[in-house]
């Protein structure tokens, strides 16, 4: 008998149960082809390579590192690649308190990455300035950068984070592959001072 | 010998006499007020004399005493004598729209900053200071956000307007 009963009755891995694959897109297949819409193929495969760039300046970023660990493993939604680059990365992930005076550096980090660009405001603070409603606290980052998914809780848990991420993943599989041409995009960009 | 709070005053009347009021030593930390002519001729006093020796400033910051008609704001100046490890507070009191003091960054080192700071927050007006401007909050601000007649919430915000955050059209 070991003493501890971690592992001793080891069940073998089936592949067919234990490998998640991607789902096929819309289309039609037959030997040795396969056809489908190209906004399809590059919405797959953009939701799944999502590079995040992690902006975390509390606790939220606390909770992001649970996110990021063997136990909770954004990598399993293909981000497991953290870049910290923003000309490198896909997602801006704000998380935590950001004053007025990092504002600016926020907007900044946002205008160096490449389109297409998403933003999430994981917790209470980065979405609405959360209890520090205050003269020196950003009341939500949507004042400086446009954001796409909001992450409520104080701080969310990694099952919210990840929910975030799931949504992100919704939006940029479904997102039209003009959308960031279109005069709707550029109004909205406009409208926080971005040419 | 060892620097007490009775020769640090008796030091202090001799040179100053009745200008240096309401002495007293809150947990036996000798405290006295000025007027705010001359807070840089006591705090030069302090520094020079001979066995006063105050050569390090702790702390400068304001107060704000709303109350105090044509002293609300309180200038408090620490200054500390390493050698014989034995503090002094000094208090200057200035109106809300006349804030100039004298700055003591040509005496203190440290005081650009904390001066700067206390202009950030309160609005005092240091005459001679090299480069009095904002320190710690945006520079866009346009009010001092430590007097006491601004809110603590951000009143540019339009979203919580109810009364838990204070907002219920009261003002202040």
């Amino acid at each position: 008998m070991r003493p501890v009963r971690f592992n001793n009755t080891p069940k073998e891995a089936l592949i067919s149960t234990s490998l998640q694959v991607a789902e096929l897109p819309d289309g039609h297949q037959g030997d040795g082809f396969f056809a489908s819409k190209l906004s399809d193929v590059i919405g797959l495969a953009r939701k799944n390579s999502i590079w995040p760039l992690p902006f975390a300046t509390s606790c939220c970023g606390i909770e992001f590192m649970a996110t990021m660990g063997s136990h909770y493993d954004l990598a399993r939604f293909g981000s497991e690649r953290v870049g910290f680059s923003p000309r490198q990365c896909d997602l801006l992930m704000v998380m935590g308190t950001i004053a007025k005076k990092m504002g600016p550096v926020l907007r900044q980090v946002y205008l160096q990455m490449a389109e297409p660009r998403w933003v999430i405001a994981v917790g209470a603070c980065a979405s609405s300035g959360g209890i520090f409603d205050t003269y020196s606290v950003l009341q939500g980052i949507d004042q400086v950068i446009p954001v796409d998914v909001y992450v409520p809780g104080c701080p969310p848990r990694p099952e919210a984070i990840i929910e975030g991420v799931m949504r992100i993943q919704d939006l940029v599989q479904n997102e039209s592959m003009r959308r960031r041409n279109t005069e709707h995009y550029k109004a909205l960009l406009n409208s926080y001072g971005i040419e | 010998m060892a620097l007490t709070n009775e020769i640090v005053q008796q030091k202090l009347v001799e040179k100053f006499g009745d200008q240096l009021t309401h002495w007293e030593e809150p947990f036996g930390m000798l405290t006295f007020t000025a007027p705010k002519e001359i807070n840089l001729k006591v705090l030069q006093f302090l520094y020079d004399d001979e066995t006063l020796q105050f050569q390090f400033l702790t702390d400068l910051c304001a107060v704000h005493y709303p109350d105090k008609k044509g002293e609300e704001i309180a200038m408090v100046y620490t200054v500390h004598n390493l050698a014989k490890n034995i503090r002094v507070r000094l208090k200057v009191y200035t109106d809300a729209e006349k804030t100039e003091v004298f700055t003591t960054s040509a005496l203190y080192e440290a005081a650009n900053w904390m001066e700067r700071e206390t202009y950030d927050f309160y609005g005092v007006n240091f005459i001679g200071h090299p480069n009095l401007k904002r320190i710690m909050n945006v520079d866009e601000m346009d009010y001092f956000p430590l007097r006491k007649e601004y809110p603590l919430e951000d009143q540019t915000r339009i979203d919580k307007d109810d009364a838990m955050f204070g907002r219920d059209g009261r003002g202040i």
